[in-house]
């Protein structure tokens, strides 16, 4: 199996933050590589992704949505049935146990649509630690619910007033926290991108997607699925799905990006489809910048995937072709959203929706009897309000 | 994901080209760097006053008109501030200033320009900017172009050593000053990679944080700076956290250069006199 352990990925990756942060991020790179082969580390993760994240998540095949896919066979992983209602408590959990296992007391998170800003509340709630949550004052409105549920869970939720109010700010503003408490506190970043170690960390922690799935399918179908497919924002469902089948070249590895109203109107948050290599929060990888290098502003009906960078295994990914990123309409995701709900029973996350619609297209492609996983990476119950709204009910 | 492999990642960034002692190779535009200006000022007793002021804040003629001012009080050396979307070092003074220079249409080019009009005033101007938009214009060519207008070099608050290679070669080419910061949590190793790796000086952060004034001075500058020292750099200055005559005067006490942003920033928001504040720190900084 290819392992990439960083600081680089290709020409990407690395660490791009000020060097106040350098010792912590040492510190952490340290700690993790110590807790990676500690067999007691991995036993308490492994027992707390059983009892209480609910591990293995199912694989369940969607026979009636896939009516639209062409004759291919779409299998669902089922990370809309982890706690918390998505993938993202696979790595907080392992972020939270090394932070103990640090001595620190205080984490710190930035949420974009509030699934991993809840998964953090939830994991410092279980552990005992000091919990304080970064998010866009846009997005605080957009998911009230979520901002509820981590004040109950006992964590502070500081609304971020600055540059553009959204995720790539509240990632600014944990960044700024970090490096003047970075003491006794540890930042639990929420996806695969980010300065070394965080990408290859987070990644390893979501591995657990890809490696039951691979099983699942395997036992399900007696073969490899013919592609694997999850939504793209900044890419830790993806890459903890890619990861388990980077060395079977028989599997396509698909991830969609949100392309919001159209990747030609400019208003989308299609990083890799439309963006070009440079450094956004400590790592160099491919971002929404205009010509002067300043971000630019990304837009997505998804607040998870609303993030203008990427983590830089996927630009690795995408740059020697072993990945194909596409774009994916909100219009299309939410197309998508609905048949899913509709044939199946299943509300799914707009994120994972985005993924949904891209199968679908897939199926087409690849023709009767081709299998495509796609990682559910949440549920839908965060966008009722969303998508009752779009679908004007 | 071990430390191995990220000390190997070094090569060639941290050893190439650099003491800060060597007084500041002149910029191609005639000014000579930050060492220089340094060097003048221990010979009269004081510590330099750098100080630091947003480009295209409030405009950009006000930015250079401001930095006018800032060299009428006596400024030693110009730090001007390239505006960025997303400055994490920032506190919410700076933050703000650096906001309304994008939103008023500040354009990276605009630097160059503004660097071309105070250059000819004889203090070096060093430009402090995050990394992206050195990388995206190219580092040769960022650096090709500062060298053209007269700047002196670059304060790099989001690029370690480590990384920098490409700035590095760049730089040294065109004879800039390469600027890099160091934390009161860098341990040993990094203050020797990190001093050898500058040209100018060396920028210590008096405190663990962001930029934005403070109650006091953090009793973190003073072992800071005496630990730079014992890691081989010659020049160095302190900054984050410094805003008043008096701290001024403590950091000038123990280190190369005061280094003062926010607090400009804020007298110049208010309309206050900037020449005036200037000329009271370099007072202060008179040993």
């Amino acid at each position: 199996m290819t392992v990439q352990s960083g600081p680089y990925f290709g020409p990407y990756g690395g660490r791009f933050v000020p060097e106040a942060l350098i010792a912590a991020l040492d510190e952490l790179a340290e700690g993790y590589a110590a807790a990676r082969v500690d067999p007691a580390f991995a036993a308490e993760l492994e027992r707390l992704a059983t009892v209480y994240a609910g591990r293995p998540t199912p694989l369940t095949e969607a026979p009636r949505f896939a009516e639209a896919a062409g004759g291919a066979r779409v299998f669902l992983k089922r990370e809309d049935l982890a706690h918390t209602g998505s993938h993202k408590i696979n790595n907080v959990l392992g972020q939270a146990l090394l932070t103990k296992r640090l001595g620190k007391s205080r984490v710190i998170a930035e949420t974009g649509a509030g699934q991993h800003g809840v998964a953090t509340a939830t994991a410092a709630a279980l552990m005992g630690l000091d919990c304080v949550v970064y998010m866009g004052l846009e997005d605080t409105r957009r998911q009230a619910l979520n901002v509820a549920r981590m004040r109950l869970l006992g964590a502070q939720v500081v609304p971020v007033e600055t540059g553009s109010r959204t995720l790539k700010d509240a990632i600014n503003e944990a960044l700024r926290d970090w490096v003047t408490n970075v003491g006794e506190t540890n930042y639990i970043f929420g996806t695969a991108a980010g300065p070394h170690p965080f990408p290859a960390m987070v990644r390893d922690f979501q591995s657990v997607i890809g490696a039951e799935a691979r099983a699942q399918v395997l036992s399900a179908t007696g073969r490899l699925p013919r592609a694997a497919a999850a939504c793209v924002g900044g890419g830790s469902n993806s890459i903890g799905l890619f990861s388990a089948f980077l060395d079977d070249a028989a599997v396509g590895l698909y991830g969609f990006e949100a392309a919001g109203d159209g990747v030609e109107t400019g208003r989308h948050a299609a990083t890799l489809t439309a963006g070009s290599p440079g450094t956004l929060h400590g790592a160099k990888s491919y971002l929404l910048q205009d010509a002067d290098g300043q971000t630019i502003e990304s837009h997505s009906i998804s607040a998870g995937l609303d993030y203008p960078g990427v983590g830089p295994q996927h630009s690795h990914l995408k740059d020697s072709g072993r990945a194909i990123y596409r774009p994916v309409t909100d219009a299309a995701a939410m197309a998508a959203f609905l048949r899913l709900t509709r044939t199946e029973g299943i509300m799914p996350a707009i994120e994972s929706a985005h993924a949904l619609a891209g199968a679908l297209d897939l199926g087409l492609e690849l023709g009767p009897g081709a299998v495509i996983l796609v990682c559910l990476s949440g549920r839908g119950d965060k966008d009722v309000e969303t998508a009752a709204r779009w679908f004007d009910l | 994901m071990n430390s191995a492999t990220w000390e190997g990642a070094d090569g060639s960034a941290g050893g190439a080209g650099g003491s800060d002692g060597a007084g500041g190779a002149g910029g191609i535009g005639g000014v000579g760097g930050a060492g220089g200006a340094i060097a003048r000022a221990r010979a009269e007793g004081r510590a330099a006053l750098i100080a630091y002021l947003p480009c295209g804040y409030p405009s950009l003629a006000g930015s250079v008109d401001a930095c006018r001012a800032l060299i009428r009080g006596g400024a030693d050396v110009i730090e001007l501030g390239l505006p960025y979307s997303d400055p994490v070092m920032d506190g919410p003074v700076i933050g703000q200033a650096v906001t309304a220079a994008l939103a008023a249409g500040f354009r990276v080019d605009d630097l160059f320009e503004a660097v071309a009009e105070l250059a000819p005033s004889g203090r070096p101007v060093e430009v402090m900017t995050y990394y992206n938009p050195v990388f995206r214009r190219g580092d040769q060519r960022f650096a090709a172009d500062l060298a053209a207008v007269g700047g002196a070099g670059l304060i790099t608050p989001d690029l370690i050593p480590e990384e920098a290679g490409d700035w590095v070669a760049a730089a040294d080419r065109f004879g800039l000053d390469k600027i890099f910061l160091v934390a009161p949590s860098s341990p040993p190793a990094r203050l020797r990679l990190t001093a050898a790796a500058c040209r100018g000086f060396t920028y210590a952060t008096s405190t663990m944080g962001v930029t934005g004034a403070r109650q006091s001075l953090s009793e973190l500058a003073r072992p800071l700076v005496e630990r730079t020292r014992g890691a081989g750099a010659a020049n160095v200055c302190v900054g984050v956290g410094v805003s008043t005559p008096d701290q001024a005067a403590e950091v000038a006490g123990f280190a190369d250069g005061v280094i003062v942003g926010s607090a400009f920033v804020q007298r110049l928001t208010a309309g206050q006199d900037l020449e005036a504040f200037a000329a009271a720190l370099r007072e202060a900084a008179a040993r």
